[in-house]
């Protein structure tokens, strides 16, 4: 790569650059490559390292904005948040979504709230604090300047939305409300019922319509984006099909910004929307952008279980339902298919109390997950037996009810309670819930720099896409401030900086690099559509995703991650050769959608699981068996392992780029929660 | 089915909206035109009530419908002056309906292959044809007692009373005349509830009750009184 | 369970459709409506035949993506989305009819897919309140009365799903448009462009060819997120003090 942020190489590629050799479970699947330095980041004091990038970042003329053209992919709360900026400030934008309105991103399934230091509680809340508690959930490998900005900026995006008219819980004196989060100690939660993402989406989509009228922003539904194009190292447009008439179309531009979201369904069931992909990401994985950690994936534990083999995707229940709901499992196998209700107390096991004794019930997300795996994988799960096995554990609101009364609860849960009724048929007040853990977020994507630019110049990524501010672990309710963070507040200042160079050289619709792009997108199509095998594509999706689960879920094992990559290779071969798409490439041909989307997904699912084999040691959401303490809690190596894994496409065999993880406004140190 | 050329065509942006231009304008325009019509017939209404208090009272009340306004206006002059209020009203009216049932048709032009109607009232959709009902009664209604008095059996027809009651003791007039209250009603147990909408006066839950529910007592209370006269004279409570 | 589907099949926005007749087994209660059509679709597929193209992305009735007439329901018969209605709803052995959204303003794309477009449309032309990001004053320098912003959310959950034009019979929008005017309308912020909004978003989707409101009432009767129809009381209210104040 001649186009990437200076590096510097060592001389020895199996040590990385602290010197510390690299633990190699991953050793031949994998080449070792330079060191990776992000050069973007201002040096000097933590708090005043954004102020100085803003200012050093150039300016564009007015009148030239309207020669400079931008592409946005992804219309959730990063891209559309940032196209309606981009756009007022006076650039050519096209928005780019897969579904058939800007406001449909899966952003909009977001329940819970969104950070914000802004301290009305007066209860200790700081910029600082909420960088601290970030960084710390995170398990100490994001990237310390990333946070604090992001951080810095969280107040600034409650104005914007609340001016916006995003209709935030207010007190009685009209004042905005706050709720503590996630186990946080500080109430700097914002939040809109259970539908704060709805409502900050909408504000976005608003704010972007409001563009499409104003004429500086083109929206381009229904349009997947399925080529990235570089032209002369840097991007310079994107190959997207017109998901109604088959067109395949070249839409060419000055940058290209992706946000496109998390790649969560790489293992078919997830609480991610049945559309969300890794396409656009993984496209530019190829053309040359590194992917960064990809093994790092949150599991949720309060979903409701699968309830059979038809299922599509699962759903989230707050998790603020674990606040009085006690989870517990049968002591007995026994037991497990009987009535919860006919099951005394003392032959339950109130497992998370017994053995997180101070946090209970409410221990950090990954904890809780991996914990209720352990019970059902020793057969004592509960609820229906799919696949032969149980997989549920109880969430009991008997004591609840008894303590509270059933109209405090109702009062306080009532919604989630008759979403569960809806989808299981079954009387959350009357027999205890079954949840169990289920994909939610993926920490990894594609590496960017502090201006969220990636190491294909001119290629900037937002939001979930990219990999920056979570580390291995994301807390609840950041998800969408770094969105919206990225899109209004950050990007607009950065990209600036890249298109203080423009005006570019236009790129000729010939040029054999675009030519290149749309052929091999033409390939790609017609390849699907003549294999006619014998198996459907959502067939190949299921299979791949219980390989992902099974090996590179909550738990991961050397021997397992091996398996895996066995089996998707073979897998994936075999999808080549036998997968079924019917229908023709000139029409609205979902199967043909999904073909491709899971194509990506063999690909990706292959690197989390090379990702995942090399960092022996557990950290946040990536939980290797091979690290743990004596009584089996997560152990991270920081002497090892603090480094950001960014991976470079080379065919079978990837890359590996490591960028050191510094701290210097933290200290690292290992999680406990018992 | 529709052509392609619509299916394809992406609606531009309207420029230069005006209030006056759009549906909910032609609404209110019937929501106003709607209410005129509800005060006459519950003067009417009233008007006729009278007929129980026999045959010279009845008749005096005719005459001064006349004379109001005297000496102000000239003989009759009020009577025209609601008339003219009323064509005028009638005029608006039946075009707006008119424009929003054309409107509604091009809505829609592939219907549904099975369609239920959960949530709105019978009433409801009975409008259009309802008022088409009710315009054809008032065409018939005016021939009979105002424009050409027409006395199905043959007695006078300058004698309001008389002719009223001559009219209702033929069965098969009365039951014209009651089939058209009952549309009457149910064009008003809608209409009159949707005419406060149309205004925008049932902002919460507890007005648009209310509203629904005035509309309902009043549609049953102007049925009915009008209905009452008939059936009393066919019953021969009310006679010459 | 076995049921009998009649499902409205269309190749393009172009060409006629027509109702299909097919049979689906193994239907368990624990499925969704659409994960019924994933089956059925399967069963298709393996037979060779195109399977039948409906929309969905987030399967939890928040995305307004999901959206089919089922027996003559906007949604079928439970007030939820389409993605959010079981099988247990049904019984064995019956026919379900399934349908497109019928609207001229939301063409038939393909099968059960429609285009509404007309929807982004309708808020491009004024449903929005006009801030360029960084220009926003503290959050906390404007109150806003609980009462207020608690109805302005009630009627912002609005998902743009489109029930309530499938289900109006004139095919009118006046519950989503009353949704978005209602929401903005509550909030000191959205004062200022009031009167032009309600007037240029009425103006917008009169052209796009929904019908006019007669107060039926099917709309909210369908509506997932159970908006009511005090919002269509409020549109038309805003677009009357327009038009006093000479828009
Ligand atoms: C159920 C659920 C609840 C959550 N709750 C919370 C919460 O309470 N708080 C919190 O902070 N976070 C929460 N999250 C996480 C958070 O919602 C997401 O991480 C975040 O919204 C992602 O936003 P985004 O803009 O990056 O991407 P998305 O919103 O996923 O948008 C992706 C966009 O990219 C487009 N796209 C993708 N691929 C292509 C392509 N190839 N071509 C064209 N377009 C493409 C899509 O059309 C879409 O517009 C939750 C997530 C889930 C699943
Ligand atoms: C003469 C007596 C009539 C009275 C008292 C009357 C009254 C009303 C009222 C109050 C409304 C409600 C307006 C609104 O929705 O805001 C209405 C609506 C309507 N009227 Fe009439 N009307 C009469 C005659 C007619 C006639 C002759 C027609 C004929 C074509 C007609 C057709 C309609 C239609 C189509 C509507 C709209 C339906 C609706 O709002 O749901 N009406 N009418
Ligand atoms: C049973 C019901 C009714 C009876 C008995 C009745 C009786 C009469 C009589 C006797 C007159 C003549 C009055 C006069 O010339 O001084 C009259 C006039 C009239 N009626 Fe009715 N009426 C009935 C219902 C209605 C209804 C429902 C309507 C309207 C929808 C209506 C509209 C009129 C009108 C417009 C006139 C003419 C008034 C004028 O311009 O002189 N009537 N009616
Ligand atoms: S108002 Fe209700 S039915 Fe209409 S689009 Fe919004 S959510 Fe759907
Ligand atoms: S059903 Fe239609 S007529 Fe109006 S009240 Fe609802 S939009
Ligand atoms: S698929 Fe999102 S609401 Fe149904």
């Amino acid at each position: 790569m001649t186009d990437m942020p200076d590096t510097t190489l060592t001389s020895d590629p199996s040590h990385d650059a602290s010197g510390h050799p690299a633990t190699d479970d991953a050793a031949g699947y994998y080449t070792p490559g330079s060191p990776l330095v992000d050069t973007k980041a201002p040096a000097g004091p933590i708090d005043e390292r954004w102020q100085t990038r803003k200012f050093e970042a150039r300016l564009v003329n007015p009148a030239n904005r309207r020669k400079l053209s931008i592409i946005v992919v992804g219309t959730g709360l990063a891209g559309s948040s940032a196209a309606a900026t981009l756009g007022e400030a006076g650039y050519v934008v096209k928005s780019f979504c897969y579904q058939d309105s800007p406001r449909r991103a899966h952003s909009i399934a977001a329940q819970g709230g969104i950070n914000a230091a802004k301290n009305y509680k007066e209860d200790g809340d700081s910029v600082h604090r909420l960088f601290y508690d970030t960084v710390k959930g995170g398990d100490y490998r994001s990237r310390e300047s990333n946070v604090y900005r992001l951080a810095e900026v969280s107040t600034n995006i409650i104005d914007q939305c609340v001016a916006q008219g995003v209709p935030f819980a207010r007190e009685y004196g009209g004042l905005l409300d706050n709720r503590s989060f996630g186990g946080v100690q500080v109430s700097r939660t914002f939040y809109a019922r259970g539908q704060t993402g709805q409502q900050l989406l909408i504000g976005a989509y608003q704010a972007l319509e409001r563009q499409v009228a104003a004429g500086t922003v083109t929206t381009y539904t229904r349009h997947e984006m399925l080529e990235l194009i570089v032209v002369d190292g840097k991007a310079r447009g994107i190959i997207a099909r017109d998901m109604v008439t088959g067109a395949i179309e070249t839409h060419l531009a000055d940058v290209v910004v992706l946000a496109s979201g998390g790649y969560g369904n790489v293992f078919y069931l997830s609480t991610n929307a049945m559309g969300c992909n890794v396409t656009a990401a993984w496209r530019a994985h190829r053309k040359g952008a590194y992917m960064a950690n990809p093994c790092y994936t949150q599991i949720h534990p309060t979903c409701i279980p699968v309830s059979g083999s038809h299922q599509s995707k699962l759903t989230l229940m707050s998790e603020s339902l674990r606040n009085d709901g006690r989870i517990w499992v049968p002591k007995n196998k026994a037991d497990c298919a009987k009535d919860p209700r006919e099951i005394p107390e003392e032959d339950r096991d109130y497992y998370l109390e017994r053995i997180y004794p101070s946090f209970g019930n409410l221990v950090p997300r990954d904890i809780a997950s991996r914990a209720a795996k352990y019970q059902c994988d020793d057969g004592r799960g509960v609820g229906p037996e799919v696949d032969g096995v149980r997989r549920g554990v109880y969430l009991d609101f008997a004591d609840a009810i008894a303590r509270l009364g059933r109209d405090a609860v109702e009062e306080k849960y009532g919604n989630l309670f008759d979403m569960y009724a809806r989808i299981t048929g079954e009387d959350p007040y009357v027999v205890p819930m079954r949840i169990y853990p289920a994909v939610h977020y993926v920490m990894g994507g594609l590496w960017v720099d502090y201006d969220l630019q990636s190491t294909i110049p001119g290629l900037f990524v937002t939001g979930e896409a990219n990999f920056s501010d979570h580390g291995a672990n994301r807390l609840g309710a950041s998800a969408l401030m770094q969105g919206l963070a990225d899109g209004y507040f950050v990007l607009p200042h950065t990209i600036r900086d890249y298109l203080a160079d423009g005006p570019f050289e236009k790129v000729a619709e010939d040029h054999p690099a675009v030519v290149e792009a749309r052929k091999a997108v033409e390939g790609r199509i017609e390849h699907f559509l003549t294999v006619n095998g014998t198996r459907s594509v959502d067939s190949y999706h299921r299979e791949l995703g219980n390989i992902m689960w099974e090996y590179c879920g909550m738990e991961r094992t050397e021997d397992g991650l091996k398996k895996a990559i066995d089996l998707i290779r073979t897998l994936k071969d075999d999808f080549y050769r036998n997968v079924k798409v019917l229908g023709t490439a000139d029409s609205l041909n979902q199967s043909l959608e999904k073909a491709g989307r899971v194509a990506d997904f063999f690909e990706l699912g292959e690197l989390m699981c090379i990702d995942a084999l090399n960092r022996r040691e557990s950290c946040g959401g990536h939980f290797r068996a091979e690290s743990q303490t004596e009584d089996g809690e997560a152990l991270r190596h920081d002497d090892q392992f603090a480094y950001v894994a960014a991976w470079e496409f080379a065919g079978e065999v990837p890359i590996l780029h490591k960028e050191d993880l510094v701290y210097t406004a933290i200290e690292m140190k290992q999680r406990s929660y018992k | 089915m529709t052509s392609v050329a619509i299916q394809n065509a992406t609606p531009p942006l309207v420029k230069g909206a005006r209030a006056t231009q759009s549906t909910i304008f032609l609404k209110i325009t019937m929501a106003v035109s709607g209410l005129i019509f509800v005060g006459f017939v519950l003067a009417h209404m009233y008007g006729n009530l009278k007929a129980f208090a026999g045959h010279d009272d009845f008749n005096h009340y005719a005459e001064h419908l006349r004379t109001i306004g005297e000496p102000i206006l000239p003989h009759a002059g009020f009577l025209w002056i609601a008339r003219a209020v009323l064509i005028l009203a009638l005029v608006v009216h039946v075009y707006a309906a008119a424009t929003l049932w054309k409107r509604a048709k091009r809505a829609r032009t592939v219907r549904y292959q099975v369609k239920k109607h959960t949530g709105a009232i019978f009433a409801s959709r009975l409008m259009r044809w309802g008022g088409v009902t009710i315009l054809l009664f008032l065409v018939w209604h005016l021939l009979n007692f105002t424009v050409g008095k027409v006395n199905v059996k043959g007695g006078a027809t300058n004698d309001p009373y008389n002719l009223l009651v001559d009219t209702f003791d033929t069965w098969w007039l009365t039951i014209i005349y009651l089939v058209a209250m009952a549309m009457l009603g149910a064009h008003l147990h809608h209409g009159i509830w949707s005419a406060t909408q149309t205004l925008g006066l049932t902002g919460s839950e507890r007005s648009r009750k209310l509203a629904k529910n005035t509309a309902f007592t009043l549609a049953v209370i102007i049925a009915g009184g009008f209905s009452i006269v008939p059936i009393f004279v066919l019953f021969g409570v009310i006679s010459k | 369970m076995r049921l009998t589907l009649k499902i409205w099949r269309q190749s393009d926005a172009a060409a006629a459709g027509a109702m299909h007749t097919y049979e689906v087994d193994d239907v368990s209660e624990d499925m969704s409506f659409l994960e019924m059509l994933d089956v059925l679709n399967e069963q298709l597929n393996a037979k060779g035949e195109e399977p039948i193209a409906f929309d969905s992305d987030c399967r939890e009735g928040i995305c307004g993506m999901c959206g089919l007439m089922i027996n003559g329901e906007a949604h079928g018969p439970v007030t939820t989305t389409t993605c959010q209605l079981h099988m247990r709803t049904f019984s064995d052995g019956e026919t379900i009819t399934i349908e497109p959204w019928r609207s001229d303003a939301f063409p038939v794309l393909k099968d059960l897919v429609v285009d509404r477009g007309s929807f982004d449309r309708i808020i491009q032309q004024g449903g929005f309140i006009s801030v360029n990001t960084g220009s926003a004053p503290e959050a906390h320098s404007v109150q806003v009365p609980k009462e207020a912003a608690d109805r302005a959310f009630d009627v912002a959950t609005c998902i743009g799903c489109g029930a309530c034009v499938a289900a109006c019979p004139n095919g009118s929008a006046s519950l989503f448009m009353g949704a978005k005017i209602t929401h903005l309308g509550e909030l000191p912020q959205g004062q200022a462009e009031r009167d032009i909004r309600v007037v240029n978003m009425v103006a917008q989707h009169d052209h796009e060819g929904f019908g006019g409101c007669t107060n039926i009432g099917e709309c909210a009767a369908a509506c997932p997120k159970e908006i009511p129809l005090d919002v269509i009381s409020q549109l038309n209210r805003d677009l009357r003090t327009a038009l006093r104040h000479g828009h």
